[in-house]
């Protein structure tokens, strides 16, 4: 494989905190030598690339991601996917196992390896059902699991019910190193609604779930953590009181952390009004002031990963009244620039924000990624993080079309993605064909 | 003279039409003239978009189809050669009938459809639904929908105009409309009054549209209910909340009872029907407290012991729960009329 040598570049380490101009050298897929200076020489024959000055950073890494295989190929296969993933700047996507069957099963978990490794253009690190069935109920073989590739275990939206099934879970997880992800939203509450309880939910007329159904469960989840001693990783954490819960958990140095959705940092309850349903969401949008709360916590790491939460629904389940469609929304082609929102806001810096979203996600889920050092692969993205856009949401890659950012202006985007140093995604070309 | 006998005849002189000026061909073509730019909607999907102007266009209209339909000749033809197709989602007697005997009088040819709830498969019916008959192209199509927004969906997937007749916990326009003619009627005003609503306000998209109409027309609001029946942030929508009905119901000049659903009386949100009762339901004494002269409203239909006893509600001096339903059409005929007025001659864009 020729050497591949990205010249002129904006260097952004989460791993050192760089953010200053470079280089990278790459051969056989992974990264050969870094250059803190823009005009590194490059070896001859090399393939060279000018970054004009661009920010080129770790490729980011998405912790919760819903493809529909098996069972529901028809909203999103692991081509469709990647392709989504690649113009997103997402080198690396970990699956929920909320499929059908659910991933429970090390045959299973085979099988989608062995699919996403022939289709998919980007690397994938599936997560595995914490229970059979996502029941709540009986211990999956999470050994098993972790032998076929699982990197984290969790029931995706279903929360476990029941503690004496979380604790055994847990402490079981914990023999074997592995990350438990829960859904900290309290199941009866949950499903008794469908936006955040309050004012705007009732002049809507819609059934509400009070907020504080997150930080019941939260609570729950970290007083099991702390029983067990367990790794915990909470998937979305979105209001002020929950995140009161989570910062007690830290500050007592359980091991703890937290995600949340791009869609929850960009979106409030507000944005539901007129009952359009590509904002129906789990958990529901919050109110503006847990909004601000999260951003706040994302910006000093209370929160730890930002996640696309990307799920694909059909029209079909999105074109109903509000009560009756499908909660979620894609998300693989908008994490990155939401993500940026808020560096142009000057809550973050580059290098801290890309801890967020790929760096401490990598770790969490133990893999190599994330890092702009010789060695790392070299799965980096090209991003001009000031281009102005508008999304059009029929030009999303992913099969699904339901994106609340539909028509909204975005800045910020990937130019070219590279996975193990191999060209995935490049919108020069794109928009030349 | 009763009290009651002293209304029927306001409202016997106010139906000949004493309050106004006699009508003239010049006048009511000026007034045609106004009501159509006062109310230029082409749908009702809430009382929320409506302005004071609108309401009181539409309750002066209403008022005009409240006297027709007390003559021996009722029938109108100002919606003729218009189909109104009733979409009914969800099980409605009245409302449904009261619909059709609004567009049959004034000429409209009027559909039935009735889609139960259990019989479909949820909500992809709904646009599919709209959609076939839309192709039939109906002029009017008047909904009910147990989902909030369903029918506000439905009106941007056909060219013809909605009427929402209620939609999940949301909004019920004509049933605001109606209750605010009936208040007028009785009360010569439709500002500055005292309103209780009582009973289910949680679940009730007669609340709703209520409380939004009675501020709009500058009245004071108050909620009566056990906290489990209240919504959210009810106290922030211009409402000053009771759980107590002889504190709510001091002074007030309208009482307006709600229906408590069946399946929510027992243990979900009230702990016994009995209890619900003793504190919440309307009965001789607890009216007392509000004004001697205030008028008692329910939208129907009653559970007689348990928001309301029989007596009070068969009080001829202080209920007005018939009335109700005899503006219904009369409210229901105005909507309509209006509508229909903002439907184009050619609607041969309508592909």
């Amino acid at each position: 494989m020729t050497p591949l040598v990205l010249l002129n570049a904006r260097l952004i380490d989460p791993e050192t905190g760089y953010d200053g101009p470079g280089a990278v050298r790459i051969e056989d897929g992974r990264i050969a030598a870094i250059a803190k200076d823009s005009d590194h020489p490059a070896p001859d024959g090399a393939e060279i690339v000018d970054c004009e000055g661009k920010a080129l950073a770790p490729g980011l890494v998405d912790m919760r991601v819903f493809v529909g295989e098996p069972g529901a190929r028809h909203l999103e296969s692991y081509r469709t996917a990647g392709l989504s993933a690649a113009a997103g700047g997402v080198t690396t996507i970990s699956l929920q196992p909320d499929t059908h069957p659910a991933m429970d099963d090390p045959a299973l978990l085979e099988f989608a390896l062995r699919r996403a490794a022939e289709t998919c253009v980007v690397h994938i690190a599936p997560m595995a059902a914490l229970t059979k069935g996502l029941e709540g109920r009986e211990m999956a073989e999470l050994s098993f699991l972790k032998d076929a590739g699982a990197v984290a275990f969790t029931d995706a939206d279903h929360a476990v019910a029941d503690p004496l099934v979380l604790r055994r879970c847990l402490i079981y997880a914990k023999s074997l190193g592995a990350l438990v992800v829960t859904h900290a939203q309290d199941p009866v509450f949950a499903a008794s609604g469908c936006a955040t309880e309050g004012q705007f939910a009732s002049q809507l007329g819609l059934p509400g779930v009070p907020a504080a159904a997150e930080a019941m469960q939260l609570s729950r989840d970290l007083a099991l953590a702390r029983l067990t001693g367990a790794r915990l990783h909470a998937d979305q954490v979105t209001t002020a009181e929950a995140l009161e819960a989570l910062a007690r958990a830290k500050d007592a140095g359980l091991p703890v952390t937290a995600g949340i959705a791009a869609t929850h940092l960009a979106f409030n309850e507000f944005d539901i009004a007129d009952y359009k349903t590509f904002f129906k969401l789990a958990p529901p949008l919050r109110a503006e002031a847990d909004r601000e709360a999260a951003e706040q916590a994302v910006a000093d790491g209370l929160i730890d990963v930002i996640v696309s939460n990307h799920r694909p629904w059909d029209e079909e389940s999105k074109r109903l009244p509000f009560e009756a469609a499908a909660a979620g929304a894609v998300g693989l082609e908008t994490l990155l620039p939401t993500a940026l929102r808020l560096w142009h806001e000057d809550k973050i810096t580059l290098p801290t924000l890309w801890e967020r979203i790929s760096l401490t996600p990598a770790k969490l889920l133990g893999l190599d990624a994330g890092r702009l050092s010789p060695g790392a692969p070299a799965d980096l993205v090209l991003v001009d993080t000031d281009a102005p856009w508008t999304l059009d949401r029929a030009t999303l890659r992913s099969k699904s079309k339901s994106s609340p950012f539909d028509r909204r202006r975005l800045q910020g985007y990937a130019l070219k993605t590279w996975v193990g140093g191999k060209l995935v995604f490049d919108r020069a070309e794109e928009a030349s064909s | 003279m009763t009290r009651g006998g002293r209304r029927q005849n306001t409202l016997s002189r106010r139906l000949r039409g004493g309050r106004r000026v006699p009508i003239t061909a010049r006048s009511t073509e000026d007034r045609r003239r106004k009501e159509d730019a006062l109310f230029a909607h082409r749908h009702l999907l809430g009382i929320e978009s409506l302005t004071r102007d609108d309401i009181v266009t539409l309750l002066d209209l209403a008022d005009d189809y409240a006297a027709l339909n007390r003559q021996r000749e009722k029938k109108r033809a100002t919606l003729r050669g218009l189909t109104q197709i009733n979409l009914f989602f969800e099980n409605s007697t009245r409302t449904q009938a009261s619909f059709e005997l609004a567009g049959k009088r004034l000429g409209a040819d009027v559909m039935n459809m009735s889609v139960g709830s259990s019989s479909i498969k949820k909500g992809e019916t709904l646009i599919d639904t709209a959609a076939t008959l839309n192709a039939m192209r109906p002029d009017i199509l008047v909904v009910r929908h147990q989902h909030s927004g369903a029918v506000a969906l439905l009106s941007e997937k056909v060219n013809c105009s909605v009427i929402n007749a209620g939609d999940g916990a949301h909004e019920h326009p004509t049933q605001a409309l109606l209750d605010a003619l009936t208040i007028r009627n009785h009360k010569g005003r439709l500002h500055r009054l005292t309103v209780a609503i009582c009973g289910d306000i949680r679940h009730s998209r007669v609340a709703r549209s209520n409380i939004i109409l009675l501020n709009q027309m500058e009245n004071r609001v108050r909620v009566i209910a056990p906290p489990t029946l209240l919504p959210e942030g009810i106290e922030n929508m211009g409402v000053e909340v009771f759980h107590d009905m002889a504190e709510g119901l001091n002074g007030c000049d309208v009482v307006m009872m709600l229906r408590l659903q069946r399946e929510r009386m027992q243990g979900a949100f009230i702990p016994s029907v009995r209890e619900y009762f003793h504190l919440w339901g309307l009965d001789r004494q607890k009216l007392a407290f509000a004004k001697p002269d205030a008028i008692v409203m329910h939208p129907g239909p009653m559970n007689r012991g348990v928001e309301i006893t029989a007596d009070v509600a068969d009080d001829f001096a202080r209920s007005v729960i018939e009335e109700q339903v005899e503006m219904g059409v009369a409210v229901r005929m105005a909507a309509l009329d209006l509508l229909a007025r903002q439907i184009p001659n050619d609607r041969g864009d309508a592909e």
